[in-house]
């Protein structure tokens, strides 16, 4: 299983590496490699040319600007566990990146590749709507920045125009923020069958924010607005949880699949989104 | 069809050649280099037996372009063995604690249990497993890999290995 033949390119700068995407046509980001390459090798994809962002040193980096957390799109999930200070300000993305595939493929796979190749079965997507995150876009223009929340536009689809790079993405910190990524995978290194991000407050009992998100339930990733609305300003009780849950299972959308039928994966991906509550509203509690 | 030249270091040798951008890195390494202890299973990323370790990162050779690799520093199972030609501490724990059947596995499990010891020097049982998670062994159950690997850990920790009783 060997790639189809192509020209490869390891730009030094951001602004090398999108005038590389816009002079050839058919050019594809190398970022990680773990998506694309292992198409590549199935001839499932036959990029004319690579632009590899491995030698962009202003694409890697962690740190903390005012109130958010600033992470270069070439961080390796190693790297973002690795992270004390994603860590306290963000611990959604330790334990969401702890059920990404395997270590080997934690060293590889980066942060900004998981989020920006727009495939639904990627975990960071929903980590990132229910944080509000937003990505650091750079192009021939102006650089711009998008939210998660308007980036994903259907399977592969994303807000993301021809030459454009994800550079960083901007993730609010929030220390005192309970949460919980639960995923159902047949096996470690498989994409989720279902999951679920939960970021939520509590005071007095009750939930004052929440934001609940779905992975590979639909042909994106899924905010489920409703379902966290339903829990606000309550004791989430198991009648509260149960109408969130109801509310979640009424946006999915999920593909027929080997990971299973339809019926079955809104099914558990109901199940999951309680999970995720739970386990998120015990936190709060604690 | 135009080819690029590579250079980087393996085992502690600067070594180089000239391939395709499409060639993996792993091709590489055993083709170009003659370095045949890194083994090709599933090619898809899944079995771990391809693993190489590449600048402090344990890597899946058949994921990765040699191009990539250019001015890395790599090290395969053909560099696990001390200086004088014994066997090292994870050869001698695989050895001792009967680590591999076929062996097709034994060099990624080897490697990756290599890097998983310079980050955690005395894992747990639990550790080890979620460790080795990516690297597949259709003969042991594991079992004694996860012995292997703590042999090795308490060896080069200074230590004897005591089996847990089971």
């Amino acid at each position: 299983m060997i790639p189809g033949s192509f020209d490869y390119h390891r730009p030094k700068s951001v602004s090398e590496a999108v005038k590389l995407l816009r002079g050839s046509e058919g050019a594809r980001i190398l970022a990680g490699g773990h998506s694309l390459l292992p198409m590549m090798k199935l001839r499932v994809t036959e990029p004319s040319a690579l632009v590899d962002l491995g030698g962009i040193a202003a694409l890697r980096g962690i740190k903390k600007v005012g109130a958010v957390i600033l992470i270069g799109a070439m961080t390796t999930q190693h790297e973002v566990l690795a992270s004390a200070l994603i860590g306290k300000n963000c611990p959604l993305l330790h334990e969401a990146a702890k059920q990404i595939a395997d270590p080997q493929i934690r060293y590889a796979g980066t942060l900004g590749g998981n989020v920006a190749n727009g495939d639904p079965g990627n975990d960071m997507p929903a980590v990132m709507l229910a944080l509000d995150a937003a990505y650091h876009i750079a192009g021939t223009g102006k650089p711009r920045m998008v939210k998660a929340r308007a980036f994903y536009k259907g399977t592969y689809e994303t807000a993301l125009k021809a030459g454009e790079i994800v550079t960083a993405i901007e993730v609010p910190a929030t220390p005192k923020q309970a949460y919980a990524y639960e995923k159902l995978k047949r096996k470690i290194g498989d994409y989720a069958t279902a999951a679920a991000a939960v970021v939520l407050t509590m005071k007095a009992g009750k939930i004052v924010t929440c934001s609940i998100a779905l992975t590979n339930l639909g042909p994106t990733p899924l905010l489920a607005d409703a379902a966290a609305k339903a829990l606000v300003g309550r004791v989430p009780d198991e009648a509260a949880v149960t109408e969130a849950v109801a509310a979640a299972r009424s946006i999915m959308d999920p593909a027929n699949d080997t990971r299973g039928t339809p019926e079955y994966r809104v099914s558990v991906g109901g199940i999951y989104v309680a999970r995720a509550l739970k386990r998120a509203i015990a936190r709060a509690g604690a | 069809m135009p080819t690029v030249h590579v250079k980087l270091k393996v085992n502690g040798k600067a070594v180089e050649g000239q391939c395709e951008p499409r060639t993996l890195l792993v091709h590489f390494i055993r083709e170009n280099l003659g370095l045949t202890g890194t083994h090709i299973g599933c090619e898809t990323t899944h079995c771990g037996a391809c693993t190489i370790d590449l600048d402090g990162k344990s890597v899946k050779s058949c994921t990765m372009l040699a191009v990539q690799a250019e001015g890395s520093d790599v090290r395969t199972i053909e560099g696990m063995a001390n200086a004088d030609g014994t066997l090292g501490a994870l050869q001698e724990g695989f050895r001792q604690m009967h680590g591999l059947q076929c062996g097709y596995c034994t060099p990624g499990m080897i490697v990756r249990a290599h890097r998983l010891l310079q980050e955690i020097p005395n894992p747990t049982e639990e550790e080890i497993r979620y460790g080795i998670s990516g690297n597949l062994c259709r003969c042991t159950g594991y079992q004694n890999i996860v012995k292997s690997i703590q042999h090795a850990a308490a060896k080069l920790r200074g230590e004897e290995f005591k089996e847990a009783a089971e």
